[in-house]
Formats: structure tokens, C-alpha cells, sequence
């Protein structure tokens, strides 16, 4: 669907995005990540045709960036970070102006209106001015904007960012909806979101690539590992370093706390293992009181954090 | 152009929204009005000449602070990220945007149709001036309008682009008077650079081509140097 090849933007002397390569495909959700500063939003408005770009090439639907703007723009709704509309406008006013800069017109064009207002929740501020309007009104009446030519591609730009929880999973919620027929690429740098609702994650970090793949494949590839969590009762720390970093593959099996009614110890292993079976059966052949076991992966914001913190 | 036509109609009617086009236009009509009808009595003639006389300074004040929020306001805002994303060009944003403050400054000059109505009652009024003086006033307008636009484009902030809009716009009102302090191989050059004087041609009525192109040929340089700025933001 979309073809990214050796894009590059530089601000003056300042190289925002540097050779980034990627593809999205069709019916995909892509999640842009990195820290502030990455060049998530510059490699967005390099996609939505908003910035030129210094070199490389984008292509949409085999459409050149260069040379057919204008088709690639219909093809792609897009919603900036903190959705800058026109605040002197009426909500309804200004969706009828983009119906019609898209040219939907006549009854279809109120029948969309009708139908976005009800797909974002927007009905009951049709008629107010958009400066007026909370900031998560805002974003639902840009979401509303972005997805009005009912568009193939859908480019979020820190959809959630600045919103409160509930209007967070609100706005998750339209997205996932959408997602099942759309391609979408957002950016956060919110990781439990990315995690969420992608189905493939791009990490940037100083306007280059360092990962690229969906979250599972990233915390196998980076090396990372497991980590189990055990709580017993009837035993101490000495015993059960003995009994369990016998065990093949464990690197290390470290005591959290001791008390005279529980230890809670965890151990660590390669993310490629799964040990649980056979930590159960050591642990079946002693007298102990298991309360809890339960298995960790290294979480992405380890991944993230490694893989930004690296560049 | 179908696209210009809906920015146009966006931004025509976003002057009403918000109090700038009464302000303007009530602002215009007080100056205009008080200056025409102060000296109207004492030279006793049935012409629009001091109005339009008047006309060139006036808008050199006026039209900037019509079109200073044109631009800059999306630049300031971020809403341009929003209008350029959508399928149209940077041209149709500028051609649309200076045809609603085209538009406007029509709008302004319309109520002003009731001083040579007045004028035409209290004695012998020669209309073709008068129609000239108004088909001059509306290329001054589209001129200067071109003007403000390229100083709207050159900043996000209203007040820098409103104070670039006058003073270029009054530049070209008064270039023709200061000929006195320039070297006479210059004076041609300058002399056809000042505004005021291609429009009092007009307003004398007569239409000549070289005033007319002229007005066209300010225009064309305001927008394309709008043109350039906005489209050297991305």
C-alpha cells in the first residue's frame, strides 16, 4: 500500500529524519514510536505530502509522491497532533467545508456528516464553535475531518495525546473500530498504547529506524528475557535458590522479599525458554505452598527504552 | 478551481462571522464619510474627487488589516497542515483567499455608492468618473490585497504581517510624491511604481491599458510572492 524508501529531511543543518526505509501494507495498523524529537510527526507530514521531503521517495498505491500530490491526497485522511482546526467555526460548518473541498456534495454529503458524527460522537456539538469545544472534542471532530472522503489510508498523529483516560479508550475504541477496514499509521509515544492497537510497531529513535516488527517479535528479538514471579509459603530463600537455579536455562533467581509467612522470589530466564513446566515439577516435589507463579516477558518499555537510549 | 471557490466562500464568509468585516467596514465609511462631507460643502462641486483622492491612503491603512489574518492566522494556529493536507494546491489557497478579500473590499465599497447618490441629487454629477473612480478603486483593492496576502505569508505572527501589509501598501501610495529626493534618471521608473497615480488616472475616467497593467501586474507579484513564502514553509 505505501512504500517509504530512503526518506530524508533535513531543517537547515538539522537531519530530522535520516534514510528511513519501511512498507505498510494493506489493512495494517502501524504504530510510529519514539521519544519526543524522534521524527515521528516530520516522517507523517512527509507522508501526507505536508513537507517535501529533502530525498528519497514515497510511493502510495504505486502513486509517486512527487508527482501525483494531489491523487495521493484523496487517498489519505490525516489527522495532526492536536487536531488545529479553525476555531471561529460551527463543527457542522466546518465538516460541510471539507465535504465540499472533497467533493461529496448533495445528500451524500449529509449523509456522511451524519454518519462520522455518530461513528466519533460528536452529535451534540454539531453546532458549537470548534474553539469552544474540549480538547477531546477537538480530536474527535479532526478524527471526523480525516475520515471524511471515507479515506483507504488514515494517518493519526498522537491521536490520544493530552486526552484523559476515558477519552483515551474513547478514541482507541473509533480507531480499532476503523482499523478493521483501513490502513493506519499513527504515532505515540505512549508504548501501552502502541501495544494496544498495532498490529506492527516502527521504533525511531534521532530520525533513523532501530526496530521495526509487531510487539511480540520485538521483545524476542531484542534479546530480552523472561522473568517469573514466585510466592511460597514453608520455605526460605536458601532452599529455594537451591532447588530452582538448578534447573537447565535459569540465569538467575533473585529474593524479592522474606517474611516469616512468605518469600516471593524471581528468576530470570532466556525469552526464548519457557520453563514454567519444569519449574512446576521441582516445585511439585517439595513441600512448599505455591501462591503464585506467573510469567513476565521483558516489557517494550525496557525494548524502547534500550533501543532509544542505544542511538 | 472548483476548490478556489469553496476557500473563497470559507474565508468571505468567516469575515462576517467574527466582528472584522463590521469593525472594518464601519471604521472605512467613518473616515471616508467624515473626510468627503468636511471639505464637500466648501468647494462646492458635484464630484467624487476628494473622496477619491482620499481613497489610496486609506486603503493603504485598511486593506492590510483585512488581509494580515489570512495567512498568518493558519501558520500561528497549524491549521495549514490541516488545509494543505487536504486535496488542494497552494495556489488554490492564495487564489481563494484573495478573492474573498477582493470580495470585501467590494463589500466595504458598496455602502459608499450612497455619496454620489447624495452628491448626484444636490447637483450635476459626471457618472463617468465616478464609475471609473470605483472600477480603479477595486484594482487598488485587488493590488494591495495581493500585498497583505505575501506580508500574511511571510509570518504567523498579525500584527508583523499587518505592519509589512502598510508598509509596502503606503510605500506604493507615496513612492510618486518623495520623486523630489531621487535622481532624475530614476524618476521614470519611480513615477510608474506609485499607486496613487495609476488610480487617479482611473478616477479621472480614463482607462488606460499601462494603468491597467499596472494594478495586474502588482497583483501578480503579491501572489506569487505569496506564492513562494507559503510554499517555501513546507
Amino acid at each position: 500500500m505505501i512504500q517509504v524508501e530512503n526518506l530524508t529531511k533535513y531543517y537547515h543543518t538539522l537531519c530530522a529524519v535520516d534514510q528511513v526505509n519501511f512498507e505498510i501494507q494493506k489493512g495494517e495498523i502501524l504504530g510510529l514510536l519514539g521519544p519526543n524529537g524522534a521524527g515521528k510527526t516530520t516522517t507523517l507530514r512527509m507522508l501526507t505530502g505536508y513537507l517535501r521531503p529533502s530525498s528519497g521517495n514515497i510511493r502510495v498505491k504505486g502513486l509517486s509522491i512527487d508527482k501525483h500530490i494531489l491523487e495521493i491526497k484523496k487517498i489519505l485522511g490525516y489527522l495532526p497532533e492536536s487536531a488545529p482546526l479553525y476555531h471561529d467555526m460551527l463543527v457542522f460548518d466546518y465538516l460541510n467545508y471539507v465535504a465540499a473541498i472533497r467533493q461529496i456534495n448533495g445528500d451524500k454529503k449529509i449523509a456522511r456528516i451524519r454518519r462520522l458524527a455518530d461513528l466519533c460522537g460528536i452529535n451534540e456539538v454539531m453546532h458549537r464553535p470548534i474553539g469552544d469545544l474540549s480538547k477531546g472534542y477537538k480530536q474527535r471532530v479532526g478524527l471526523a475531518h480525516a475520515m471524511m472522503d471515507d479515506p483507504e489510508v488514515l494517518v493519526l498523529d498522537e491521536p490520544t495525546s493530552g486526552l484523559d483516560p476515558n477519552q483515551i479508550v474513547e478514541i482507541r475504541k473509533i480507531i480499532k473500530e476503523i482499523g478493521k477496514e483501513k490502513t493506519i499509521i499513527l504515532s505515540t509515544h505512549i508504548l501501552s498504547e502502541a501495544e494496544a492497537t498495532c498490529d506492527r510497531i516502527v521504533i525511531i529513535s534521532q530520525g533513523k529506524i532501530v526496530a521495526d516488527g509487531s510487539a511480540d517479535n520485538l521483545k524476542q528479538s531484542t534479546g530480552g528475557k523472561n522473568i517469573m514471579n514466585l510466592s511460597v509459603q514453608n520455605a526460605d530463600y536458601k532452599t529455594v535458590h537451591e532447588t530452582l537455579a538448578g534447573i537447565k536455562g535459569i540465569d538467575e533467581v533473585t529474593c524479592i522479599s522474606e517474611t516469616s509467612s512468605m518469600l516471593k522470589v524471581s528468576l530470570s530466564y532466556a525469552s526464548t525458554a519457557d520453563l514454567r513446566p519444569e519449574v512446576y515439577r521441582k516445585i511439585k516435589n517439595t513441600d512448599w505452598i505455591l501462591l503464585e507463579f506467573h510469567q513476565e516477558t521483558q516489557s517494550l518499555e525496557n525494548i524502547f527504552r534500550e533501543l532509544t537510549k542505544e542511538n | 478551481m472548483r476548490q478556489v471557490a469553496h476557500i473563497f466562500r470559507k474565508e468571505f464568509t468567516a469575515y462576517f462571522i467574527s466582528p472584522i468585516a463590521y469593525i472594518v467596514i464601519s471604521i472605512f465609511l467613518l473616515v471616508t464619510g467624515w473626510f468627503f462631507f468636511a471639505t464637500f460643502f466648501l468647494f462646492n462641486q458635484a464630484s467624487l474627487r476628494t473622496f477619491y483622492a482620499l481613497l489610496p491612503i486609506i486603503f493603504a491603512f485598511v486593506i492590510p488589516a483585512i488581509t494580515m489574518r489570512l495567512i498568518s492566522e493558519e501558520l500561528n494556529v497549524g491549521s495549514d497542515e490541516i488545509l494543505l493536507t487536504m486535496p488542494v494546491t497552494v495556489r488554490d489557497v492564495i487564489l481563494g483567499k484573495f478573492f474573498a478579500s477582493v470580495a470585501m473590499i467590494v463589500a466595504m465599497l458598496i455602502p459608499t455608492f450612497a455619496y454620489p447618490l447624495t452628491v448626484s441629487v444636490m447637483g450635476q454629477l459626471d457618472w463617468g468618473p465616478v464609475i471609473g473612480g470605483y472600477f480603479g478603486a477595486v484594482l487598488l483593492g485587488a493590488a494591495f490585497s495581493a500585498v497583505g496576502l505575501f506580508a500574511s505569508a511571510l509570518t504567523r505572527n498579525q500584527i508583523i504581517a499587518f505592519i509589512i501589509g502598510l508598509a509596502i501598501c503606503f510605500a506604493l501610495t507615496l513612492i510618486d510624491k518623495l520623486l523630489y529626493f531621487l535622481p532624475r534618471s530614476l524618476l521614470g521608473v519611480f513615477a510608474y511604481l506609485g499607486a496613487d497615480l495609476h488610480f487617479q488616472n482611473i478616477a479621472k475616467g480614463i482607462i488606460d491599458s499601462r494603468d491597467i497593467l499596472y494594478f495586474v501586474s502588482v497583483c501578480f507579484v503579491g501572489l506569487y510572492g505569496a506564492f513562494l513564502a507559503l510554499q517555501a514553509k513546507h
